[in-house]
């Protein structure tokens, strides 16, 4: 089974998968593309912690399996720190001589629910407490799984099951929050955002957050047709207009100096990106407005950030 | 040789776990068991103990830290106390029904609110359905033995599932006993190396935890009711084999001074040491009356229970938890149907006590036996009657 590297430009990708085909992720789903391309990047040597979720449930239902790597599943709520048992139980076991030495990483996958809300404090200590392993957030904005409920991480102005667009509300009245900058303030080595509509860019960000000794967190941005109520053809066209238009900017944070991955010298604008999908539909232009102002603000501090370190 | 040496009982417990050369420790302190982690923090700093001990966040993450370790096989250990035994609710389910054999001291503490750090059993209660193996220690040297036989019966191969070993909260935990510590030799023929046969491994990658649709799930936890009431032969052998080896024979109802006693005084934990020198005196004055300390809680050992109070008239039970608007106090509730479809059985008469560490002296043990005995014959409109309590208390009926 093992696979060949095909060379695409200048990058190499193996045709070996390791999440295989016949599992239940819906039609169009950007997360499903990423993950497949993050296995790809990881390779077979990983162990992977599941948080509930899309990804647990669509890949899971007993007797079968899409699974080609080792793979757990516990909770919703304690990706990180089953990781932390995962990686801390292999290192001992082969310091003990208990386990033959080998290079095997522990990847914790979990939604933006299971991270940004209820997995946040768990993921705060597992970074806290250096466990050398990779966490990748699949991030599509909402509890998708259980019927599109608003997260933490759901964008401002997006409708949703439970901050549902009304004649007295928009939808969701606060901002996302920042996760990565969270995990960047925990002064782990490695913190990255990828989208699928960048195949390239999240393989070697994975690969490389997999690489390095230490917590490292990557970011990815999933777009949902069925949440956000886009066409199924769509996922890469809108993982690329949230880069283009400064909504999901790309960057890595390697020992806490940034770089911007793709710096356009001129952001579209995000009504480019908000007319794509249904759940912004009913925004009137203020709003819009709002939200541009919103974006150019934040992308500010982020090149702000950067240039910190560019000279 | 193995030494005397006096030792806290929450020491018995973190030494019986470096005995057992634990892999993983994951906890995060809570009174009263505060003591446990801390000596295996210091064991490990000073090179006594080679493990990863995992300061974790939460008492959640420190389940979630030992299901982890535990899938890849390590040997894997933790404590905990009321409050965190129940933040780390969820995961306990987890930890049995993945059949993982963690490790965990409970120092049994009473619940919030009213916040209480000193001891009862309403954290034991309330983890009663998780699937795991629970047992109750009387004294420091319980916790000990109590703890390595954890190991030997939860890791073995026919049994792999998660054991609590209960030891009550500062009236045990922050107690000096002597214990008889085993030389290690005798350590390791006891316990064999722990081997994990579902252990997360690139060269054979499995998947652990899939979900389970309807037509699966009902298979799935009934295959796991099965497996937990089958270790109980398991519970059985590795307490004879213990006592074949330390010379500690321990049993999962343990009579004391039963025998043609008329009234019969249920107990389990420290309090048992209590109740014991009232049976002494009041046998002395010539009363006929016993003890039966429950040790092991679950599996249930209803053969045994059966057995050990089948001849006598009374069975006055002692709960440290309200199991609030149920049947009386959960040890009697489940004693009584234990007994229910007995043709001959006691009468048994419940009491509730020692909650959130208020002390049960040898007068108040005599006081529950002489009350017993009385609504017993008389009889009484109140399911249960509480130790001690200030002010009448009424109406608490069914």
């Amino acid at each position: 089974m093992e696979g060949q590297s095909i060379k695409f430009g200048k990058n190499f990708v193996t045709t070996e998968e390791f999440l295989a085909q016949g599992h239940t992720f819906c039609t169009g789903c950007g997360e499903a593309l990423a993950l497949r391309l993050a296995c790809k990047a990881l390779g077979r040597h990983v162990i992977i912690a599941n948080a509930t979720g899309c990804t647990e449930v669509c890949t899971s239902p007993l007797p079968v399996t899409s699974w080609r790597v080792p793979w757990i599943h516990t909770l919703f709520e304690n990706t990180a720190a089953t990781a932390s048992g995962i990686e801390a139980g292999l290192k001992i076991l082969m310091k003990k001589g208990k386990t033959p030495e080998k290079n095997i990483k522990c990847v914790a996958v979990a939604g933006d629910g299971g991270t940004t809300d209820i997995g946040i404090q768990a993921l705060s200590g597992a970074f806290e407490r250096n466990h050398d392993f990779l966490y990748l957030c699949f991030d599509n904005e909402a509890y998708m799984n259980t019927g599109i409920q608003r997260s933490s991480a759901t964008p401002y102005g997006a409708s949703t099951t439970t901050a549902p667009a009304g004649k007295l509300s928009i939808g969701q009245t606060t901002w996302k929050k920042n996760l990565p900058e969270i995990a960047v303030a925990h002064n782990i080595p490695y913190v990255a955002t990828a989208s699928p509509g960048y195949p390239f860019d999240l393989m070697n960000k994975v690969k490389k957050g997999g690489d390095i000794k230490g917590p490292a967190y990557v970011h990815i941005f999933s777009p949902c047709p069925t949440g956000w109520r886009h066409a199924t053809d769509l996922a890469i066209e809108i993982g690329r207009l949230a880069v283009e238009t400064g909504i999901f900017p790309l960057y890595e944070v390697e020992n806490g100096r940034y770089k911007l991955n793709i710096d356009r010298p001129k952001l579209k604008p995000v009504e480019e990106y908000l007319k794509t999908q249904g759940r912004f539909r009913h925004l009137l232009d203020e709003e819009i407005e709002k939200i541009q102002e919103h974006v150019n603000e934040e992308y500010a501090k982020l090149k702000a950030k950067v240039a910190c370190f560019s000279t | 040789m193995s030494e005397r040496i006096g030792l806290e009982a929450s020491h018995a417990a973190a030494e019986a776990a470096r005995m057992a050369d634990v892999d993983v420790i994951a906890a995060y302190p809570i009174t009263p068991q505060t003591h446990i982690p801390e000596r295996l923090a210091e064991m490990v700093a000073n090179g006594e103990l080679d493990a990863a001990y995992i300061p974790v966040e939460s008492e959640h993450s420190a389940m979630s830290t030992c299901v982890g370790a535990a899938a890849v096989g390590a040997r894997t250990f933790t404590a905990t106390a009321g409050p965190g035994l129940e933040y780390m609710h969820n995961v306990l389910y987890v930890a049995s029904a993945m059949r993982l054999p963690v490790v965990m001291t409970v120092a049994n503490r009473a619940l919030s609110a009213p916040l209480s750090i000193w001891g009862d059993h309403s954290d034991a209660m309330s983890v009663r359905d998780t699937g795991w193996i629970q047992v109750f220690c009387q004294n420091s040297q319980e916790a000990f033995d109590m703890t390595l036989w954890a190991f030997r019966v939860g890791e073995d191969a026919g049994v792999l599932l998660p054991v609590m070993v209960h030891l009550d909260g500062f009236h045990l935990t922050h107690v000096t006993e002597p214990v008889i510590l085993p030389e290690q030799e005798e350590v390791d023929k006891f316990l064999p190396k722990f081997h994990y046969p579902f252990a997360l491994d690139p060269d054979k990658p499995m998947t652990l935890g899939a979900f389970a649709p309807p037509d699966v799930y009902s298979e799935a936890k009934v295959a796991q009711e099965v497996a937990l009431r089958k270790s109980k032969a398991v519970v059985i052998k590795g307490f004879e084999e213990l006592g074949d080896i330390f010379g500690r024979y321990y049993h999962p109802v343990e009579p004391y001074k039963t025998e043609g006693a008329k009234t019969l005084l249920l107990t389990m934990g420290s309090f048992s040491e209590t109740a014991k020198t009232v049976i002494d005196a009041k046998k002395d004055r010539g009363e006929s009356v016993g003890l039966i300390n429950l040790r092991l809680w679950r599996p249930f050992p209803f053969k045994e229970l059966r057995q050990a109070v089948k001849s006598a008239e009374i069975l006055i039970v002692f709960d440290r938890c309200i199991s609030f608007g149920g049947p009386g106090g959960p040890v009697s509730s489940e004693i009584r149907s234990t007994l229910y479809d007995e043709k001959q059985r006691p009468k048994v008469v419940s009491f509730i006590g020692g909650l959130g560490g208020r002390d049960m002296s040898a007068k108040d043990f005599e006081y529950v036996i002489d009350r017993g005995r009385e609504i017993a014959e008389n009889g009484s409109e109140e399911l249960y009657e509480t130790v001690g309590i200030r002010g009448k208390v009424t109406d608490i009926r069914g």
